[in-house]
């Protein structure tokens, strides 16, 4: 693939927002706020940092293998994947139907070109991409395994069980994201369970953590990203603090948990779209 | 009383059945450089420390963390490992439930959760050990095999055999020393259920310890003039169905027999077989509705009913019935 300018890479976040509101939308179910607050990410790590390959393999050798952890944000992940050409964009009209392969939570039981996991229930994909990595290792694959979690998940106990176990058997080839946005279903992480400091525990556990103080701004989540991955290789896990707004790019559903799990309606897509320019041709 | 009984299976040693998945695992790994194992923290208990000495680079310590352990196996799986992951029944079922069910068994990874110390028999530790629901547990899930093998041979070969299998599979085992009275170069072949002894009047179906135990029971029964055909069922899913209706289309009657509860055991698995297709009267023997308690192994079977006289019983019973 054409390594893409930054404003390149704003384009394809644009669409890829605009489908996610439209999939939710179609379907009246779904979750766009962490998926709007998450799209520079997943813009940035399949059209510019990872290596991958849109013919997909389930082994990816020799590639780059992201993992999503927090699986309700499957909106964002299914256009960047339709978006890199692993299946057609089309497809994305299927979201959250009958037949479709495109579950409301990621799933490989449909076969799914993109997906080695299934996830939703919270907390397990840690586990998953650490084990991936150690097979990395195993197999003298230099490649990068990237995971990403969402902030409310991390009061799973799965998690600190990994994050204890990434940083004993020294997995350097991980680069995990918490997507900080600082909204759970139910509210605010802080009167939910409050994280309080994140990079505190987890470098209390042995990680290197990083802030990406903008995470909605393209440019300062590639430089956060390359500085992860120039981390990496150094005996301790990476662990990236993506500092997110829910629901950015829609002025009507930035920055509160309200839209976590809720379709716009009718009137409401035709605001949001309208913020949002379609810029590779809607599916 | 074994021992005056003319038995047509015999046994010159005894071996704990974890001992077999132990030197199973070993060989596996010698055959095939993907296997990898997993332990939290009972390398001991699970036999596996001859694995991990010998493939240190393919053994991974996951501490008391057994959630992980099997998000771990299941990453590993992605690039073609087959992760064998090592801890108690209860810890490799109840415990981490909703990691086996989807990272494991509906993403359909080549995972096998390999379980010790199941049922009664792991003895002293009593009932928070004592795992009687774990065979129910993970037969309900989808893509999920389930071996239960009788003794050391069975369970070495059994092991071996799994790791030639692609799929999720979970394979039970015991701690309790054990009669070695199946071949030590038998082919395991999974789901195919092995007719030890032919009878015509009554059809025992066993699973794991309880085989030793329906082998025991045959010959207590033919002394009373009463021919048993016993059947060893080490797969429990996906279950030779053509090998049960055979078997109880020509003896009318069955028992089932376990170290599991009644609920959602083999019982239920051949009871459904037999409802659906040829309804003939069968008889449990298992653990009904309760905790296990500390005790001896042999206590416990015997105060629970999991033994050759309580088959016994149940074979004149499913016989009266027919």
């Amino acid at each position: 693939m054409e390594k893409k300018s930054t404003e390149q890479l704003q384009e394809v976040a644009s669409q890829v927002r605009r489908d996610i509101l439209r999939m939710v939308h179609q379907v009246q179910s779904g979750h766009p706020g962490a998926s709007l607050g998450c799209t520079e990410f997943f813009t940035a790590l399949y059209f510019d940092q990872m290596k991958h390959d849109k013919n997909f393999n389930m082994k990816g050798k020799n590639e780059d293998l992201f993992f999503l952890s927090n699986g309700h944000i499957s909106p964002v992940w299914y256009s960047v994947l339709a978006r890199s050409g692993y299946f057609p964009i089309a497809e994305m009209s299927t979201f959250r139907k009958l037949n479709s392969r495109l579950q409301g939570h990621p799933a490989t039981e449909e076969n799914l070109p993109g997906i080695r996991i299934a996830s939703g229930s919270l907390g397990q994909g840690l586990s998953v991409a650490i084990g991936a990595a150690q097979a990395k290792k195993i197999d003298g694959d230099d490649r990068l395994v990237y995971v990403m979690m969402g902030d409310g998940e991390q009061e799973e106990g799965q998690i600190w069980e990994a994050a204890m176990y990434a940083a004993h058997w020294k997995v350097d080839n991980l680069i995990a994201t918490i997507d900080l946005n600082r909204q759970q279903i139910d509210g605010p992480t802080k009167e939910i369970m409050d994280l309080i400091d994140l990079r505190a525990k987890y470098e209390s556990f042995g990680w290197e953590v990083i802030d990406t103080l903008q995470g909605n701004n393209m440019e300062s989540v590639l430089i956060g990203l390359e500085k992860a991955k120039n981390l990496t290789g150094q005996g301790k896990p990476i662990l990236n603090l993506l500092h997110t707004e829910m629901g950015y790019g829609v002025d009507f559903m930035v920055g509160t948990h309200k839209w976590h799990g809720i379709a716009p309606n009718d009137q409401q897509l035709a605001d949001a779209l309208a913020q949002l320019p379609e810029t590779l041709g809607d599916y | 009383m074994e021992k005056t009984l003319d038995l047509k299976f015999n046994y010159t040693d005894k071996k704990d059945t974890r001992s077999g998945f132990g030197d199973g695992l070993l060989e596996a790994g010698r055959k095939n450089p993907n296997v990898v194992g997993l332990c939290a923290d009972l390398i001991g208990s699970l036999k596996m420390g001859a694995f991990q000495k010998e493939f240190p680079e393919r053994f991974f310590q996951t501490g008391i963390a057994e959630a992980n352990m099997i998000g771990i196996a299941a990453g590993l799986c992605i690039s073609g490992k087959i992760p064998f992951t090592g801890t108690f029944a209860n810890f490799s079922t109840g415990r981490v439930y909703d990691q086996i069910r989807q990272s494991v068994a509906y993403s359909d990874k080549n995972v096998k959760i390999c379980a010790s110390h199941a049922g009664l028999t792991l003895g002293e530790d009593g009932a928070t050990h004592q795992i009687l629901e774990d065979l129910g547990m993970m037969k309900m899930l989808p893509h999920m095999t389930v071996i239960n093998p009788c003794d050391y041979n069975q369970t070495k070969a059994a092991t071996m055999a799994i790791a030639e299998h692609e799929g999720p599979v979970y394979l039970r085992f015991g701690r309790p020393v054990w009669p070695i009275f199946t071949p030590a170069d038998q082919k395991f072949e999974i789901g195919k259920a092995w007719k030890m002894i032919d009878g015509k009047d009554v059809t025992i179906f066993a699973t794991g310890h309880l085989v030793w135990e329906a082998v025991i029971a045959e010959a207590m029964l033919r002394e009373e003039g009463i021919s048993a055909e016993v059947i060893n069922i080490h797969t429990i899913k996906p279950l030779d169905e053509e090998a049960i209706l055979e078997s109880v289309a020509k003896t009318g009657c069955a028992v089932s027999a376990e170290e599991h509860q009644y609920n959602g055991g083999l019982g239920d698995s051949i009871a459904q077989t037999l409802i659906r297709n040829n309804p003939a009267p069968l008889e449990y023997v298992g653990v009904d509705d309760s905790f296990g308690e500390s005790g001896t192994p042999t206590q416990l079977l015997e105060k629970y009913g999991l033994n050759a006289a309580n088959i016994v019983k149940a074979a004149k019973k499913a016989l009266a019935r027919k």
